[in-house]
Formats: C-alpha cells, structure tokens, sequence
C-alpha cells in the first residue's frame, strides 16, 4: 500500500465512511501533503465508495483544496478591497522577488506557493497574508521580508 | 434631532453564561422564543430573518433529530466581528447555541468554521471541551461539534453550507424547504450567525425590553460593525442601530470621505450627498455589519472592480445568470473603461443586473446588481474616464 493510501485510510477510519466525512479526509490529505493529487482523490474515492468525479467535484469547488501541486508553506495574500488599497501589491511583489516567483507558482524546491485569496477578514489591520493557518496582519514590505526570511531558515 | 452615536457592550461584555444558560432551563422553551419575538433580534449575518421566529419554526417541527448551526462562516468582504466575538467570547457563543438548542429541541450542533479563521481551532476545541463538561455538570445534552470550511464564500448562505457539511460542492439549494423544515442531512435546522446567537443569550438575561428600547422600530438593539478603510479608528464597534451615516461618518471618516459601502460587496455604495438621509438598519440600508470607507483619493473605478472580481471568484455557477452576469458586467465596466465600449454600454450592464436581481437563485447573484448599480449610479464618470 502506498504512503497515500494509507493516509486516507487512516483519516477515513478517524473519520468515518460517510459522505460527511469528505471534507475532513479532504482537508486533511491537503494539512498533510499541501494539495489533493489524482492518486489522492482516486484513493479518496475508492474508500468511501464515491465515483472519482464527484470527489474532483466537490474538491475543485474549493478554494482551499488545491488540486494542482502546491509547496509546504501556501502563502495567500489577501487581495479584496481594502487590503488593494493598503497596499497589497508592494507585500506581492517584497514575496516574488525573495522566493523568485510570480503569483500562482510553487518554488521549484517545493517549499512555497505564492497565491492570492478573497477577504481573509482582517481588513481593520490590512494588507494581511495567511501561511498554510498562521495570520500575518498590518504587514509591511520590510515586515514581510522578514517574515519570509524565518520561514525560509525552518526545515 | 441630533443623535450622537451610543456605544454598547452587550456581545463583548462578560457575563456568567452557565449562569444565565441556568435560569433559562428553569423557563419553558415557549417563553424564552416569545421573549426573542418581542425583542425584535433579527439575525445579524445580513438578511435580517426574525430570530425568534426562526425558533419557532424549528421548534414546531417533528423530527427525531434537530440541529443548531452557527454560522461563522464569515467571509464578507469589509466584516471580521465574527472573528474577535470568536475569540474573546466563545463561551457566551456556545452557550447562545446551547440555549437555541434548548429551544428547538436539538441536541447537537455545529459551528461552520471558515478556513481562514483555521487558527482559531486551538481555542475553540478548548472551550468546547470546557463547556460540554459544564452542560453534563448541569444534566443538559447538547453537544457541540467543528465543521472546516476550504474557502468558499458562497458557503455564508445557508443552505450552501448545509451541502458543505453534508460533503458535496456548496451550491445553494432552492427554497422551500427552508432549513427549519428541511436542513442538514434534512432535519429540521436553526442557522445563526455567530453574533445573533449571542445577541439571544443576552435577550434571556437581560429581558426583551433592554434589547427593544435601542434602535428603531424595524432595527432593534445594537449591532456590531465592522469598520475599515480610509479611517483614523479602524476596528470592531457595538454601536446602537438607528444612526444615519452622517453620524457615522462623523465619528469614523477622517474628514474626506467621499463614500461609504454598506454591507460589503454585496452591500450598497452610499455617496457623500446621501449620508444625512441615509440610515443604517432595515428601513434604510441593512448591513451584516462592513462599513468601508472611501476618501477622495479612492478610484471607484478600481474598488467595483474589486467588487465584481471578488464575486465573479466567488459565483458558485451552479445558475446562469450569477455566473454569466457576473463575468460579463466585470469585462463590461472594463469596456467602457478602455473605451471599447461607448459609455451607454452601462445602461445594458444594467439591465443585465437586474435580470440577475430577478433570476439568479440564491442571495449571492441576486445581491451583485447592490454594488453594481449603486456605484454605477453615484460615480458615472469615474467609471467612464
């Protein structure tokens, strides 16, 4: 049995078989492998006796189930109204230039992903950024820097 | 009449939740509904549905089985006071959902949790643990449980958050059945925001009367806002419903606001020469709570487009014309903007609008023509040039 397998199995006998259990096994495949792979969602849908397409389905249909390839720390930016006023952008581009890439791509050493989100909820304190569950609110290009700076010294 | 504002502290205050939970199981479930009823709460998530008659409903129904869900699935553009209640107060939200439970007759319920707020779990759970050992101190069964969101807006409305529980895509489903009849797993449900549920909790305390003597007649009691934008005191107020705008502006703008977004993105744009007349509540304009404010040196252009891509994102596309109307008015206003377009191309993005006010099926669709139209209407030419 592969290593993913036996996650899913794991997280279905924690869970339960149910068609309720789907979004925990889902969200926790993605805690632990940082995205939901084709052999995850088929291993996913094998055991809980659901067609593959409906667990694409309800996978896809959030955006917190990433199903294409994504690095251990997911940034996410927020990038709704007063977050852009405050200055979201500068915070984007500060990230893109330490970890050399754009928005939407993975580092190639598979450590970050450097993504946009609508309103995170913390717009008395913008511009704000989530990595993997952890907040960062009233960032600053320097702040930020520093932020990515101790995330890239962590195993 | 010159009102000023009045700042309250009914959600942030402590209070002896047992103690109150307590008192009320010595009263029937019939009196503390009615007391809900008379205080005039309207749920505090947007639409404004009755509380107290949302109980009603869910009380009246067979079922071998019920549920309480408190939605904190807060994901409105301009909102986070669902976030701090969360994390000052947990203990007066569980047992806001303990006495819901009481009320209708459920013995289980459910906080949808947003994934954004995914920190807040550690805390939660805590408090949880904490209350059930509580409620078993007390002899009441009421067990609370933790749903994860994965980052889907649309999983605010209810019913789109009930399909979420149950595993499936969070698309809305048609009404009727209302949840109080048929909701999750198709028990009889009672949704509230996390707010509203404390909001109850303090109306079984204090009485209905305290709660009905604040506000106007169809927006009782205080009401927590979330305030955010060009302000010198951003943040989260308990203020008393009932203020105009201009009140409000005179107390948070910093001197040269210009407009004000009610309600988020799916929430009004009010324009300086409309502040006096407007008022914040449900005669005027309802607000589940984000108050944005722009300055004279905010392109509406710029913050509609941020509006429209924000629900184009976040368009289930379950129906047509939430997910074509909301594509087509973002790449309209981009039209017009480039001049693609003669400026007349508004008054048919308009219209579409208002196909989609009429058609789409749930509140997110049917809610964008708020935005649209309002910012369309008050900064014509900022749209344009």
């Amino acid at each position: 049995m592969t290593r993913i397998k036996e996650l899913v199995k794991e997280q279905a006998e924690k869970h339960g078989r149910e068609r309720t259990s789907l979004m925990p096994i889902l969200q926790a495949v993605v805690r632990s492998e940082h995205y939901l792979s084709e052999e995850a969602m088929i291993a996913i849908a094998e055991e809980l006796d659901l067609s593959t397409a409906d667990v694409f389905g309800t996978a896809s249909f959030y955006t917190f189930l990433d199903t294409v390839h994504r690095g251990k720390y997911i940034i996410r930016v927020c990038k709704t109204i007063t977050c852009h006023m405050k200055g979201k952008d500068e915070i984007i581009r500060t990230i893109s230039d330490i970890l050399k890439i754009k928005l939407g791509e993975t580092t190639t050493d598979s450590r970050f992903s450097l993504l946009q989100a609508n309103c995170l909820g913390w717009c008395h304190k913008g511009p704000v950024m989530l990595i993997n569950d952890e907040v960062y609110p009233e960032i600053t290009p320097e702040k930020t820097s520093e932020i990515i700076n101790e995330y890239l010294k962590k195993k | 009449m010159e009102k000023k504002i009045k700042k309250v502290d009914l959600i942030f205050g402590k209070v002896d939740h047992l103690d109150i939970l307590n008192n009320s199981f010595q009263r029937t479930r019939d009196e503390i509904i009615l007391d809900v009823i008379d205080s005039g709460l309207r749920g505090r998530g947007g639409a404004g549905f009755p509380t107290g008659l949302k109980w009603k409903f869910a009380k009246n129904e067979e079922a071998d089985q019920k549920y309480v869900i408190c939605n904190a699935d807060e994901g409105e553009p301009g909102t986070f006071k669902d976030r701090e209640i969360l994390t000052q107060v947990p203990e007066k939200v569980l047992a806001g959902m303990a006495l819901c439970g009481y009320c209708i007759g459920a013995s289980e319920g459910y906080i949808y949790l947003r994934a954004e707020y995914n920190f807040l779990l550690p805390s939660l759970y805590k408090a949880i643990d904490q209350f059930h050992e509580h409620l078993k101190a007390m002899k009441f069964d009421f067990t609370i449980r933790i749903c994860s969101g994965s980052g889907a807006y649309v999983c605010g409305e209810e019913t789109a958050l009930m399909e979420s529980m149950e595993g499936k895509r969070g698309e809305p489903r048609n009404k009727p059945p209302f949840p109080t009849s048929e909701g999750y797993l198709g028990k009889p449900t009672s949704v509230n925001n996390v707010e509203t549920l404390v909001f109850a909790l303090m109306i079984a305390q204090e009485g209905p009367a305290k709660f009905k003597e604040m506000g106007t007649f169809d927006s009782r009691g205080s009401k927590v806002f979330s305030v955010s934008g060009d302000t010198p005191t951003p943040g989260i107020y308990e203020l008393e419903l009932g203020m105009t705008l201009e009140q409000f502006v005179e107390e948070f703008g910093d001197g040269d606001t210009k407009a004000v977004q009610v309600g988020g993105a799916s929430g009004f744009c009010v324009s300086r020469k409309d502040f006096r007349s407007t008022l914040i509540g449900f005669e005027g304009i309802p607000t589940g709570g984000s108050m944005m404010l722009f300055n004279s040196s905010r392109s509406m252009y710029n913050i509609l487009n941020d509006y429209l891509e924000f629900m184009e994102e976040e368009s289930c596309g379950q129906c047509t014309p939430c997910r074509v109307g909301c594509q087509q008015l973002l790449k309209g206003i981009e039209a017009v903007k480039r001049g693609v377009k003669p400026p007349s191309y508004l008054e048919d993005l308009q219209k579409l609008s208002d196909t989609m006010r009429i058609a789409s099926k749930c509140g997110l669709g049917q809610s964008v023509p708020n935005p649209f139209n309002s910012i369309i209407n008050n900064f014509r030419e900022e749209i344009i040039y």
